[in-house]
């Protein structure tokens, strides 16, 4: 490891200051997902690439992009409408492929159902993998020692935080998705460089400290194995799989240890 | 197709967050969805991680994101910030690739 790495590991990260404003969380929303911005790149560029390559006019690409905001269900609905699926089967897949944000929703709910109903309109469109991982490392932040908590007080910015980190997504997708369909047959390399790693990267900094307990460790390696093992299923249906066996053990654990030290769950 | 896509998506993210006040989940789900962050994240990138060509198990010292993830992990627990992590995973994992031709 080099030394310029290290200074800057022991320099603080920014602590939420007493006078934040929404500004202010707007961009550490945004801030804090630019690993997620850099990693989406290469997808935004191939998927602009494939549209532009594929049956679709180049706007139906862009609008895809505008309007669905969902990178893998994207990419199967252009195979899908190349082999010439019919529309119900396009909309049943995207429904299978995006049923995983319901996850995240529900997961996220307690966050925010206080927020006004404009608010949440908004925040649901803007959920994405990428989000809901940035949220998740904001609000156990927030609440550092106990993820299973239910969340203390609502902050009164968070949302904002969630904007800025949803709204830099979603532009940077459409970035992406422009720069694929206008210049992704005459740069092909650009894809290969690796960018994504910078997502698998993010995860592990916001996943790592959640497995503090045991019940979340074993809950993250049974649904990070299981994961290998349903990796062929189509339509995202062995993520679904593996999260569900994960979860399962995470609950089941939690009743072990619990009982282990003569405590009620 | 794109009409019906963005309704299909909309509806999957958007639903709970809509109903809002009027969900209320059960101790059992509550507990099952304290889970999700951890077991969902971990499952995206484990793939990513083992099978970067799509093949089959890549556990070698020749897989860059292999190399680069262990780094990280041990980056996280030692230094417990989350840039920092990010940073020692990147930094290994184009040394790595560079370092191994490729």
């Amino acid at each position: 490891m080099n030394p310029a790495m290290n200074a800057a590991t022991t320099t603080p990260a920014p602590a939420p200051a007493p006078t934040q404003t929404k500004a202010s969380s707007l961009l550490a929303g945004a801030r804090d997902t630019i690993p997620m911005l850099v990693g989406a790149a290469p997808f935004g560029l191939i998927f602009g690439t494939l549209a532009s390559a594929g049956p679709l006019a180049p706007w139906q690409g862009q609008a895809m992009s505008l309007f669905v905001f969902a990178g893998s269900s994207q990419f199967i609905a252009l195979g899908l409408a190349a082999g010439h699926a019919g529309l119900a089967v396009i909309w049943l897949t995207t429904l299978i492929v995006n049923l995983r944000h319901m996850l995240y929703a529900a997961s996220l709910l307690p966050h925010l159902k206080h927020l006004p109903a404009r608010w949440r309109w908004l925040l649901g469109f803007l959920l994405t993998d990428e989000a809901f991982a940035v949220m998740t490392g904001h609000y156990a932040r927030r609440s550092p020692t106990i993820p299973a908590a239910p969340p203390s007080p609502p902050s009164p910015l968070s949302h904002w935080y969630f904007l800025g980190s949803g709204l830099s997504m979603y532009l940077n997708w459409q970035a992406w998705t422009l720069a694929g369909l206008a210049f992704g047959a005459v740069f092909p390399g650009l894809s290969d460089l690796g960018l994504d790693y910078a997502m698998a990267a993010t995860f592990i900094a916001i996943v790592t400290p959640q497995c503090a307990s045991r019940p979340h460790l074993g809950a993250a390696l049974v649904a990070g194995s299981l994961a290998l093992v349903f990796k062929d299923l189509p339509y995202k249906l062995g993520l679904l799989s593996a999260v569900a066996v994960g979860v399962a053990a995470g609950m089941l654990l939690m009743r072990v240890s619990a009982r282990g030290q003569g405590v009620r769950p | 197709m794109i009409l019906g896509m963005f309704l299909v998506t909309y509806a999957t993210k958007a639903l709970l967050f809509i109903l809002g006040e009027r969900v209320r989940f059960p101790k059992l789900l509550a507990e099952g969805l304290s889970f999700v962050p951890v077991t969902v994240l971990t499952a995206i990138i484990t793939p990513m991680i083992f099978t970067p060509s799509g093949a089959g198990l890549e556990l070698s010292f020749r897989n860059p994101q292999l190399v680069a993830s262990i780094a990280a992990v041990a980056a996280s627990l030692a230094l417990n910030r989350q840039l920092a992590t990010i940073g020692v995973g990147l930094l290994v994992y184009f040394a790595w690739k560079i370092g191994m031709g490729g």
